[in-house]
């Protein structure tokens, strides 16, 4: 195959609109239904959560609320943002700045009335509060 | 006092940035007299912003509370390497990083680029000025590091606990000269479309500038990578958070951008594209740094929530990337085409190279803005993590290992010689590798069966280009990129078998018990509490063994006071064929028994070490390059004797 330099041109031209093109379509399609959306225990409460899709829950770990399975690594705890509550059930080692009354951010899904969580985030130091969590709560 | 001159230096170096930028706009074409005055403004910021750095060490390791970065980020009880290293380890401080950075690069560029004509050069000056100076204005404007605090605390409030590692002291600077260095491959391309002087001798000038940046990227991802493994206690080493996507994106354009070099240096073709990719990868940097300093994101590099530096920053990068896209759109109908190429040739594989490359780069950048966009758009508040990222960049990185076997092995402009036999090698043992993984391990998932097969196949493809070439006269450069190509066969396969094989345990115990996972028996013997230079912590002693001999782990769980934190410091023993990775949770209060976490990863560590191979392959091409025209100049000499 022999093409001249314009029809060359042409062609990788061709190329990289497709490939950017594909890109976006390959994007959005993993976006559909791969993004995990950031939801309060209000918005729970309003029936805003499909059960089974993976969400994020944002809120203050109740006081109190805390407790452990006999296995010893299986914790139960409350999620509040001040208006509505949600049960959270976790299984691995929390992390280090996880603690009651403080802020936290746990990624699952709801089963029936409980939020299982895969991960638990904690916020990270003094200055720092997870954007997300911004209008929703304030800590301590 | 130290304060006040920083600052002082801080805005003299802007100062002459401006002067820089008058000048290199001025001289046009003028040639020899201005640019040598160029080139002493150019090394005088890059000094004058060095010494600016140094000053804000200097208050860091004095602990000079009266100065507000020092107080809010200090703490005079901290070893001196973290009190060194905390003077970036905050917003105000790596920013300046940044543009140290970066002002050097403009002093290297000025002084000792000689490929180049005089006037793309001189233009090239100018973009790299305009870059500084608006990042000098964001230094000085909305973060500045030298702002004193009055009246002065007594004790400063310490630094993340998490940042208390001696990874501190290389991650950032790593990433920092890798991002900023592809300031310069951004300035050239700008000269270039300004003057229309796109061709081989620009490239052969943004080679060493792209392949050094990478270097460094490579490196400081790496280490980032093992950093956040051993440091957060996880057991994971890529989380796809914003903030490593963000180190990520200038790394897949750089890469693209290398190979794409080859084509322009060697063959004079992919003019326009090349040019695109070096505005798109510092384009990148600038969007990482964004992303990153911005506070938009949920994550420990989110130092500070600042809605002002956000849009100061937004702004800077909507202005040069604009600006820069406006010129390549102007000036690329003026750019001649290169010689032609048939599809099956090694132009045509580094094409493939490049569209997979960006195709990548597209769906992590589209993966990381969306939350940002959506938010904006919808007020919808959501995160996009590991899911989509794995099943959309996972399976085009593995197509992209694939046409790694075969890219290398083609000639340049046409192969018409039989291509399969060159192949062979590889497919087959690539092959034969899939077939071996069915019976050995048949749960496992489709995307690590098939990094599995084509990171062992690419192991042999990798090194084929050397077949049939006399070893000691190949060029360093062939050396390096199959180093580097070896390199990601072996990452590939730690990161399979990290998926794959990865056997996890979750349990408490009492000091006496065992645990099993894999391979080995982990006995818990006592836990004890021990003290560091600014914290406490409890250790748990486990000895561990698989038959023979025994290794003993110490993970701890520590407490730091100064602000108080506790972390999870986990414990890694590295065998052959693998780690074992311990970490210790906190003690049921009721039964008294201790959380204890587990991990066997068989051949994790291939990972890193094939981070460290794709970096040394590029550091032997750079040395090969620069062997070359040392030697080239010395003949050169000699023949003028």
């Amino acid at each position: 195959m022999n093409l001249r330099p314009k029809h060359q041109r042409l062609v990788l031209v061709s190329l990289a609109v497709l490939a950017l093109g594909g890109a976006v379509l390959l994007a959005m399609w993993g976006l559909s239904d791969r993004a995990a959306y950031f939801v309060t225990p209000t918005d729970i409460a309003a029936g805003k959560a499909p059960h089974g899709q993976a969400i994020r829950l944002g809120g203050m770990v109740e006081r109190g609320s805390l407790t452990r399975e006999p296995d010893g690594v299986t914790i139960h705890f409350t999620v509040s943002d001040l208006k509505a509550e949600t049960p959270v059930r976790y299984r691995g080692i929390t992390p280090d700045l996880f603690k009651e009354g403080s802020g936290v951010v746990a990624e699952g899904r709801m089963e029936g009335g409980l939020f299982v969580a895969d991960t638990i985030l904690a916020k990270h130091d003094e200055r720092y509060m997870p954007p997300q969590m911004a209008g929703t709560a304030t800590p301590r | 006092m130290i304060a006040e001159a920083g600052l002082a230096a801080l805005w003299l170096a802007a100062a002459l940035a401006a002067l820089q930028l008058a000048l290199a706009l001025g001289a046009g074409g003028a040639g020899g007299r201005a640019m040598g005055t160029i080139r002493a403004v150019a090394i005088a910021q890059g000094v004058l912003t060095l010494t600016a750095f140094a000053a804000l060490i200097a208050v860091f390791l004095r602990t000079d509370l009266s100065v507000l970065l020092v107080a809010e980020n200090s703490h005079a009880a901290k070893p001196w390497l973290y009190k060194f290293a905390g003077a970036w380890g905050n917003h105000e401080g790596s920013m300046l990083l940044w543009v140290t950075v970066l002002a050097i690069a403009g002093a290297v560029v000025a002084v000792f680029e000689r490929h180049l004509d005089e006037r793309t050069l001189s233009a090239s000056l100018a973009a790299q000025a305009a870059l500084a100076l608006g990042f000098f204005a964001f230094l000085l404007f909305a973060s500045n590091p030298f702002e004193r605090l009055n009246p002065a605390p007594l004790a400063g409030r310490g630094l993340n606990p998490l940042l208390q590692d001696p990874g501190l002291a290389f991650h950032p600077p790593t990433l920092y000269l890798g991002y900023v260095g592809l300031s310069v491959a951004f300035s050239l391309a700008v000269g270039a479309l300004v003057t229309r002087e796109v061709g081989p001798a620009l490239a052969r000038a943004m080679r060493p500038w792209v392949l050094g940046a990478w270097i460094l990227l490579t490196l400081g991802i790496t280490a980032g990578s093992y950093w956040a493994y051993y440091e957060l206690g996880w057991g994971g080493w890529w989380f796809w958070d914003p903030v490593e996507n963000a180190s990520l994106m200038p790394w897949l354009a750089a890469t693209a951008l290398l190979h794409s070099l080859n084509v322009l240096a060697a063959r004079g073709g992919l003019r326009a594209w090349t040019m695109m990719l070096a505005l798109v990868a510092f384009s990148m940097s600038m969007v990482g740094t964004f992303l990153v300093r911005s506070g938009i994101l949920t994550s420990v590099h989110a130092f500070a929530v600042d809605p002002t530096r956000g849009s100061f920053i937004l702004a800077l990068l909507t202005l040069y990337i604009g600006a820069a896209l406006a010129l390549f759109a102007l000036r690329i109908a003026t750019v001649k085409e290169g010689a032609p190429f048939d599809p099956l040739s090694r132009e045509g594989a580094l094409v493939a190279n490049n569209l997979f490359l960006s195709v990548i780069l597209g769906i992590v950048l589209i993966g990381t803005l969306y939350p940002l966009i959506a938010e904006a758009a919808t007020g919808e508040k959501l995160s996009v993590g590991p899911p989509y990222f794995n099943a959309t960049a996972g399976p085009l990185a593995l197509i992209l290992a694939a046409l790694m076997m075969i890219g290398p092995q083609l000639r340049w402009r046409r192969d018409r010689s039989a291509v399969l036999p060159r192949l062979a090698p590889g497919v087959v043992i690539g092959i034969a590798a899939l077939v071996a993984t069915i019976p050995i391990a048949p749960s496992i998932g489709l995307l690590p069966r098939l990094g599995l097969a084509l990171g062992i196949g690419l192991i042999p493809a990798s090194l084929a280009p050397l077949a049939g070439r006399a070893l000691r006269r190949t060029p360093l450069a062939i050396w390096g990129m199959c180093l580097a190509h070896l390199g990601v066969a072996v990452a590939l396969v730690g990161m399979a078998s990290d998926s794959a094989f990865t056997r996890e345990k979750l349990t408490t115990a009492v000091p006496g018990e065992q645990v099993e996972v894999g391979p080995w028996i982990v006995e818990l013997r006592s836990i004890r509490p021990v003290a560091g230079p600014n914290w406490t912590a409890l250790e748990a002693e486990m000895r561990a063994s698989k038959g023979s001999g025994v290794n003993v782990l110490k993970p701890q769980s520590r407490f730091f006071t100064e602000p108080v934190t506790t972390t999870n410091e986990a414990a890694i023993e590295t065998d052959w064929n693998g780690q074992l990775y311990a970490v210790l949770g906190a003690q049921d209060v009721a039964t008294g028994r201790w959380q204890v976490r587990l991990w066997w990863k068989p051949f994790v560590t291939l990972i890193w070490l094939g981070g460290a191979l794709i970096a040394l392959g590029g550091l032997l091409a750079l040395i090969g390059r620069w062997w070359r025209a040392f030697r080239a100049r010395r003949r050169f000499v000699e023949a003028e004797w």
